[in-house]
């Protein structure tokens, strides 16, 4: 495995040879693509080493590759005040079972943006306090990122229950 | 009227059940706030668990104006998406533009030239005023003083009206493209500039002279809002907010993006992290603006060249190649019906927009069309911790808290 210069991706593969899978840095941007099974511990990694101290999760989203395998990939921007640098992380969950470890307990930012990718995507989060839609309402059926949600499907818009 | 239960936190029930010394038989009130209520501009719900007057708990519902952007910009090519990042942040339509055209860019490998980058510095930064003007003025709007909003609406109109001469309108300004902007300035305006930087700064003078030393706005911003330096970073709030708390992190000191490493200014900070904080520090973020647009403006009068770049991927041809060379001819047909072809792979880029950092990651397959825009929306995020700001709080102060968080639904919804 590759560190292409980049801190970050040196330390990581050296701390946590196993979980990572593959690394780039193309455009400059520092990337790892993890085991999905062991995200919990790779942004704690990352939170936590000396040197690293990545305390700011900058963002958190999710992209559908629909057709390849596994099919979703749920992506982590990572910055450090400190040490003024950046990493991308990725995560690859299948289709089958849209599921990955909350990073909530890592950085309380995580909530909504966890909440949004639920709304929008349908991955589920193990272990969020409360993993409600963010945009949309709760009777809305589907999630409309996904690349098989047609653009042109109208919902009707569910009024207050009370 | 129904609320479900578990609105109300443990934390609420478990003091609801301490409350020993007191015989009074208190209850927790729910209050509803929103989604449409005069004294939030931005259009939000809340849900306030009350004791008395006192909020305990928040619940903040947002969406109310989400209409898609993402899944619209990944049907269209990638110049359709430039006029929807308008509608993200309408006070501040320049600065959406610019993220998303400079992570497009920085997909595609694109370098600007120096002039276009100067064009663009001034009009982000006219973009920023018009933002900070809005919601320094607002705030004093909802504390019930007319008078310093219209100081800031003015102020803002002035430099609505220098947008306006850059790119023919004053909100939703679709100024910057892939490669370049729109079109160069007018001759004529660098001294409409000088002139309205002049009554801006008179402006906020004013301004200054009845708010910053008032006894009723200091003492209604002072101490109230407080979120700390560590909740921010837990938080991930960017922007004033951060910076008020006392962290010096500006995008366009840290990671200089366009000629702002060539600029002269100063990034201010606060030293609480209370509104009182916030709002010095939007006010003095003006003043740099400012003195970031003169400078910008002396220059771009110097250094005349070309502002879009050479490149026929993201640029038509001049119209005389295009008219008598076969070549050009083919480019501007294939540009005007496909649009660019970005190189597949991904890119993450950020700006520092009015309210924080404003990141966009694109995913392209090599096609004409985004496989994927995200935009990273500061004004959500920066929402997340109002709980934690107005928690014990009057239910009065989360009117200016809210105003300082300075949310903007077209950006936090999308």
């Amino acid at each position: 495995m590759e560190d292409h210069g980049s801190e970050a991706l040196r330390r990581l593969i050296g701390g946590l040879p196993e979980a990572v899978r593959e690394t780039h840095a193309r455009l400059g941007d520092a990337t790892a693509v993890v085991d999905a099974s062991r995200i919990a511990e790779v942004l704690h990694f990352l939170r936590d080493t000396p040197g690293l101290d990545f305390d700011v999760l900058v963002d958190l989203t999710a992209v559908d590759y629909l057709g390849q395998a596994p099919r979703f990939e749920v992506v982590y921007h990572l910055c450090s005040l400190k040490h003024n640098h950046r990493v991308r992380i990725k995560a690859r969950v299948s289709e089958d079972a849209p599921e990955i470890d909350s990073a909530t307990s890592v950085w309380p930012a995580a909530n909504w943006m966890e909440r949004e990718v639920w709304d929008l995507y349908g991955i589920g989060f193990r272990g969020h306090p409360d993993l409600r839609r963010l945009l949309l309402y709760e009777e809305f059926e589907g999630h409309p990122l996904r690349k098989d949600y047609p653009k042109e499907k109208r919902q009707p818009l569910v009024g207050p229950r009370n | 009227m129904a609320i479900e239960p578990r609105l109300l936190t443990e934390r609420a029930r478990d003091g609801r059940e301490d409350d020993s010394q007191s015989d009074l038989h208190t209850e927790h009130q729910i209050l509803n706030m929103g989604p449409s209520h005069p004294a939030s501009h931005g259009t939000v719900k809340f849900i306030i668990e009350l004791d008395g007057e006192s909020i305990v708990d928040l619940d903040v519902q947002v969406g109310y104006l989400h209409r898609g952007f993402e899944k619209e910009c990944e049907s269209g090519s990638w110049y359709q998406a430039i006029p929807y990042t308008d509608r993200l942040n309408y006070n501040s339509a320049i600065l959406a533009n610019l993220g998303y055209c400079m992570a497009v860019e920085k997909l595609m490998q694109v370098e600007t030239s120096e002039r276009c980058q100067y064009l663009r510095v001034v009009s982000g930064e006219l973009s920023r005023i018009g933002d900070h003007l809005t919601r320094a003025g607002a705030a004093c709007l909802e504390l019930a003083a007319m008078t310093p909003f219209l100081f800031g609406i003015e102020a803002r109109e002035l430099a609505w009206d220098l947008q306006e001469i850059l790119c023919g309108a004053r909100v939703t300004s679709n100024y910057i493209r892939i490669g370049g902007v729109k079109h160069d300035m007018p001759a004529s305006f660098p001294a409409v500039c000088r002139e309205n930087v002049a009554k801006i700064r008179a402006l906020l003078e004013d301004f200054d002279d009845v708010m910053t030393e008032n006894r009723i706005f200091v003492d209604r911003l002072r101490g109230t809002g407080f979120l700390s330096k560590e909740d921010c970073i837990r938080y991930a709030v960017t922007g004033p907010l951060l910076r008020a708390a006392g962290v010096a992190h500006d995008l366009r000191k840290t990671e200089p993006y366009l000629v702002y490493d060539r600029l002269d200014f100063d990034i201010p900070i606060g030293s609480v992290g209370d509104n009182y904080d916030r709002y010095l520090v939007v006010v003095e973020e003006i003043h740099q603006s400012l003195r970031i647009v003169e400078q910008c403006t002396d220059w771009l009068e110097q250094n005349p060249g070309p502002v879009d770049v050479d490149d026929p991927r993201v640029r038509w041809p001049a119209k005389a190649r295009v008219f008598n060379k076969m070549e050009e001819l083919i480019q501007q047909f294939k540009s005007v019906t496909e649009g660019p072809m970005v190189p597949a792979g991904e890119a993450y880029h950020a700006i520092e927009s009015a309210n924080g950092e404003l990141g966009f990651y694109l995913v392209s397959d090599g096609t004409a069309v985004p496989w994927k825009v995200r935009c990273r929306p500061p004004s959500l995020i920066n929402l997340q911790p109002l709980p934690l700001m107005v928690r014990g709080a009057l239910l009065a102060d989360l009117i200016p808290t809210f105003d300082f968080v300075n949310m903007i639904g077209g950006e936090c919804d999308r």
